[in-house]
């Protein structure tokens, strides 16, 4: 275990440190001359050169890197361009809301995921799983913008029954907490489903089966345990990749979570900014796939001499 | 077990079929001129005369969308190829040469997958204009890690069989062995992961378009014109039309990449 842990860990430093000098040449190095995407094309000589002064342009990129990477892992983010604030101010007011709504999707999608996956396992031809099948292929395919603004149509404009956003509070919430767990209900119910269904098939649900168990038994204490893992383990690396996932959401429901501060970055070209909330974001991927990996190789030896 | 795939066949072929259909259309025939400004005729709803209603600008839907979905298909058939081609050649490479090689290109490979393709995009249109490229570059660069481990992990299964050691034995050179022996195995997969992709592709520009970093106007594209739409649906909730477009087409491409998955499992049953 002691060499697969150094193994993972290496491994996820290294990617942090890739990773992080592929965000700091797009930034800083691609376009040239970040002074001038602040200032337009409109400012004087001598402002220019102070600016560039001042961000330290007129070092050598490789120490720019590290005085940035080094800043960055102390939690100095610098200063926003257009807020003229520390980006980690912004960031700390914006992340708590795009973490709970990936935390409330994550955990909808596995309350309608689990019992919808082990329905199809059970029965896999009955009206319902087909019906779940089709319901699964349905939902990866439409656009979630779309879904957000249909569901905004049908529940705040037409029933006047919930806000169409614009707030955080709980109830506010609700409509994007829907939009954002449909594809991912579908993904998770269908690994329940596979893992449901390999673990149905073992030997000791069989035995439980031939000591004369009821079949509820046998499915819900013998084989669920085994077969909702993988799905448990796909919902924490659903709820990494959310933090991407909810930029578009929070567009379409206008809340002030991360994705909003991020394209208003975008817009502004406001740099350091978009470096530190993507580096934040990435980082939160990798160190998601990385406890993904350990959780793996400790309940799983095998995988550990792979 | 046999009707499923079949009908996923079926529904795949019929919906890809009905977006290329109404998109070929579109270069010949829109009921109205799809830039026209009629502000008489705006928020007009579906009728004989506007299919699908006009939208602020009194322009016709239904035209609209016959001509904004080209550009997602050219995007992302253009993008998804380019990652096609650089991720299979990479995995090539990874899986043929082993060792360092493998090693650099699979962190490489890590790494891309760490940045989701909407954030890609987002940094690309932080330095440059919002448009065509940003959607290009972010959906091609993030494709690139789904086609670099199919084929390395195909090259690496295939690599050990007694032909390929025929072939070298007979004195035929990497790039050879490669483009004679190794393609043509991967193809049935890499057809599955293009429509796969493709899917997914449509979904990310229309996204983007959506969110204003990807196509912009005057071109027509389906997640533009949601995004004019948000402001005025209570007024006239036709103006969603476009995203059911998207829906069908992104459904269809799941379909008929499933349904190849299927047709490969038949074959390696016959087998």
């Amino acid at each position: 275990m002691k060499k697969y842990l150094v193994q993972k860990t290496g491994g996820f430093l290294l990617t942090a440190i890739v990773v992080s000098i592929v965000t700091f040449l797009v930034l800083q190095v691609l376009p040239g001359d970040p002074a001038r995407l602040m200032l337009g094309t409109e400012a004087t000589p001598e402002v220019y050169a102070r600016v560039r002064h001042e961000l330290a342009l007129d070092q050598p990129p490789l120490g720019r890197y590290l005085n940035w990477f080094w800043g960055f892992l102390r939690g100095e983010w610098g200063n926003s361009w257009r807020y003229s604030m520390p980006v980690r101010g912004l960031a700390l007011q914006a992340f708590p809301l795009s973490f709970s709504l990936g935390l409330s999707a994550v955990g909808l999608s596995l309350l309608v995921a689990i019992p919808s996956g082990i329905s199809m396992a059970i029965k896999p031809a009955s009206l319902l799983a087909r019906a779940l099948s089709v319901a699964t292929q349905v939902s990866f395919g439409l656009p979630q913008f779309w879904v957000g603004l249909l569901l905004i149509q049908v529940f705040a404009v037409e029933l006047r029954l919930l806000p169409a956003g614009g707030n955080a509070s709980p109830l506010g919430l609700l409509l994007p907490t829907l939009t954002l767990a449909l594809p991912r209900s579908a993904i998770l119910g269908r690994f329940m489903r596979a893992g449901m269904s390999e673990a149905m098939q073992q030997d000791y649900v069989r035995t439980a089966r031939a000591k004369g168990l009821a079949g509820g038994v046998v499915i819900y204490k013998h084989a669920l345990r085994n077969g909702v893992l993988s799905v448990f383990t796909i919902a924490g690396l659903q709820f990494a990749q959310l933090l991407a996932g909810t930029i578009v959401i929070e567009q379409v429901f206008g809340l002030p979570g991360v994705g909003q501060l991020l394209l208003a970055g975008v817009f502004q070209r406001d740099l350091p900014l978009v470096q530190a909330l993507v580096m934040v974001i990435v980082l939160f991927i990798l160190l998601f796939d990385l406890l993904f990996d350990l959780g793996l190789g400790l309940l799983d030896p095998r995988i550990r001499y792979e | 077990m046999n009707r499923g795939p079949t009908a996923t066949r079926i529904w795949g072929v019929v919906l890809v079929g009905c977006v290329f259909a109404l998109t070929i259309l579109g270069y010949f025939y829109t009921p109205y001129e799809p830039h026209e400004v009629r502000v008489l005729e705006r928020f007009q709803p579906p009728s004989g005369e506007h299919l699908l209603g006009t939208d602020h600008f009194g322009r016709d839907i239904f035209s609209r969308i016959l001509v904004g979905g080209r550009i997602s298909l050219l995007i992302g058939i253009g993008a998804v190829f380019l990652g096609s081609v650089l991720g299979t050649t990479l995995g090539l490479v990874a899986g043929y040469r082993g060792g360092a090689w493998e090693e650099g290109i699979m962190r490489i490979s890590t790494s891309i997958q760490a940045f989701p393709s909407i954030l890609l995009a987002l940094l690309f249109a932080t330095i440059w204009e919002p448009g065509i490229q940003v959607v290009l570059w972010s959906v091609s660069i993030g494709n690139i890690p789904n086609f670099l481990r199919l084929t390395r992990n195909q090259v690496l299964s295939i690599k050990k069989r007694p032909y390929i050691e025929a072939a070298r034995a007979l004195g035929a050179r990497d790039w050879r062995i490669m483009l004679r022996h190794i393609i043509p195995n991967l193809r049935d997969a890499l057809l599955v992961q293009f429509t796969v992709s493709l899917a997914g592709a449509i979904l990310v520009e229309a996204s983007l378009s959506y969110l204003g970093v990807g196509i912009q106007p005057p071109t027509p594209s389906w997640g533009r014109m949601l995004r004019e739409a948000q402001n005025y649906t209570s007024l006239a909730p036709w103006t969603l039309f476009p995203g059911l477009f998207i829906a069908v087409t992104v459904i269809g491409f799941n379909l008929l990449g499933d349904s190849w998955i299927f047709r490969r499992d038949d074959v390696l049953k016959r087998e």
